[in-house]
């Protein structure tokens, strides 16, 4: 299970996350939705290790990761994507996922450094797989392309498969529908279900309202820093609130 | 000698010098990949490996090779310890601040060589035997084939080493990308560390095949450093090609200025490649202009 609780951040004298408490049952998918500023990235940020919350808590199946850094966490099982997809540029799309499986290969730095047959079958191992996860996310076809040189929705599957390949009990997707055609979104519900009936729990953060209420099963809605709402689509889609926050009504 | 010998003479010489600046050129490159930081001590890990092989022949009396492992070792050890001790600690600092650090590194090093070992030249013995071989009626060392040989042999190991092992992709995706790396797994911290053991050893390895050749001291690591940084910009930052083809141009030109000009001029011929570089392509000769994204 998957949980934050009293999570405040502030900025010199910004408060950009006030107490923000939720949990996340395992192997569900749960969209975080809020107004532009409302501290949804930072969230992110937060528990990923890329910030130090000033207050507040996270664990990850009953652990407390609060204050680990992002390549533990990653060794861990949290990953996330971005949403402006960070990619290593000059590497082929198949390189990108083998470095995802970098933590998963067994031989450790000098051992793998010094016996090349061991190297060679290890090395093998980690192409085979990398190709699989590329299947996986239907961009086998470009596997010897330049990450750089693929289109922004591929490149947004690409960060997913790398992520992946890491074997995530949790995986964090920021705006994963940004910047995508419709035809790709739907291709993008249809994996995060696929990723779902892996046994990963997924967290995403998303603008894009038909995907969240199509896929989510539970939704946190957070406004001006504070948690708001957290609730089944339906139920948020009912609450005052929340209709208040995103229309701007009193 | 006529004519024809001397020039296979000069391009002997200046591609021999010109290996030694790609190996330095290498180290540079891996470190920046690796850091963003431009690693002025370079030069003085080259110059460790010399001494230090000089220092273990004469005091341990140990064989040759048994030296030069064991010289490589003490180096890459050098190495580390820069990392852990000046880099390390200071991890939220700017990129120019750490650059500076290195010089001043390359200079405690330095004095620390001179402190130790005295302002003495030394010589290494050749590797192998000292009877020159004749090619074309010009004169080659044997010593002159183990540079090649060598260079070739740390070129292949570096190229296979970044390309196939599953270490190397996850250095090469720090370089791209640290926050991406970090985010599915890799310590960052340890690859900072690992490329600057890496440049420490392929820059003693320099040092060491060179130093029969034209003897070392305390301070020849200020400019091999600067005609391996030379080599690397040429080759616009890459570890690979690039940066081989930067080292022998650099070596070639070098060598011919200083037989058809005037000796004098040798290492004013680096600075003016390098200033050129810097002026006119800073991306470096090889390097194609990035593709972007349409």
């Amino acid at each position: 299970m998957f949980k934050v609780e009293g999570i405040t951040q502030i900025f010199g004298g910004l408060t950009a996350l006030e107490d923000v408490s939720f949990s996340v049952a395992p192997r569900s998918i749960t969209g975080i939705i809020g107004p532009n500023g409302a501290g949804k990235t930072t969230l992110f940020n937060i528990v990923t290790g890329l910030y130090t919350q000033t207050k507040g808590q996270v664990y990850l199946g009953g652990k407390n990761i609060s204050f680990f850094e992002p390549e533990i966490l990653a060794r861990l099982g949290l990953v996330r994507t971005f949403q402006n997809v960070e990619l290593f540029g000059q590497m082929s799309v198949l390189e990108n996922v083998m470095v995802g499986l970098h933590t998963k290969s067994k031989s450790g730095i000098f051992s793998c450094a010094f016996k090349l047959p061991g190297q060679i079958k290890e090395e093998k191992i980690v192409r085979i797989k990398a190709q699989q996860w590329l299947e996986f996310t239907g961009l086998a076809d470009s596997a010897d392309v330049a990450a750089c040189n693929l289109p922004f929705g591929k490149g947004r599957l690409l960060e997913i498969s790398r992520a992946m390949a890491v074997e995530p009990q949790i995986i964090l997707m920021d705006e994963p529908a940004a910047g995508l055609n419709s035809r790709e979104t739907a291709g993008l519900a249809e994996l995060i279900r696929k990723i779902q009936a892996l046994g990963t729990t997924i967290i995403l953060v998303e603008h894009d309202m038909e995907l969240v209420m199509d896929v989510c099963e539970s939704i946190v809605v957070l406004n001006l820093g504070k948690k708001l709402a957290h609730g089944t689509p339906r139920e948020i889609q009912e609450n005052k609130a929340v209709i208040a926050a995103y229309l701007g009504e009193d | 000698m006529d004519n024809s010998s001397q020039l296979v003479q000069y391009v002997l010489s200046g591609l021999s010098n010109g290996a030694i600046y790609a190996l330095i050129g290498f180290g540079f490159a891996i470190i920046h990949n690796a850091t963003g930081i431009l690693n002025f001590a370079q030069g003085e890990f080259v110059m460790l490996g010399g001494m230090f092989t000089i220092f273990i022949l004469s005091f341990l009396n140990l064989p040759l090779a048994a030296a030069i492992v064991l010289a490589i070792i003490l180096s890459t050890l050098v190495g580390i310890l820069f990392e852990r001790l000046a880099i390390r600690p200071l991890k939220n600092i700017k990129p120019l601040s750490l650059v500076i650090i290195t010089i001043g590194a390359s200079i405690f090093i330095r004095g620390a060589a001179m402190l130790i070992w005295g302002k003495d030249t030394h010589a290494l013995p050749a590797f192998s035997s000292n009877n020159p071989l004749y090619v074309y009626g010009a004169t080659i060392m044997p010593q002159h084939l183990w540079i090649f040989g060598i260079t070739l042999l740390i070129i292949i190991v570096n190229k296979l080493f970044f390309s196939y092992s599953i270490l190397g992709k996850a250095m090469r995706a720090c370089a791209y990308n640290a926050h991406a790396a970090s985010l599915v797994g890799i310590d960052v911290k340890i690859m900072v560390l690992l490329s600057f053991a890496v440049s420490a050893a392929i820059g003693s390895m320099a040092g060491i095949i060179i130093a029969p050749l034209t003897m070392t001291s305390y301070d020849v690591g200020i400019m091999l450093g600067i005609k391996g940084f030379c080599a690397v910009i040429i080759g616009g930052m890459s570890s690979g090609l690039g940066t081989v083809l930067g080292g022998l141009l650099l070596g070639l030109l070098e060598s011919l200025g200083a037989g058809y000009i005037s000796a004098s001029y040798k290492d004013a011929i680096a600075f003016i490649i390098l200033l050129l570089i810097l002026f006119i392509r800073p991306e470096g000769l090889f390097k194609q202009k990035e593709t972007q994204r349409v």
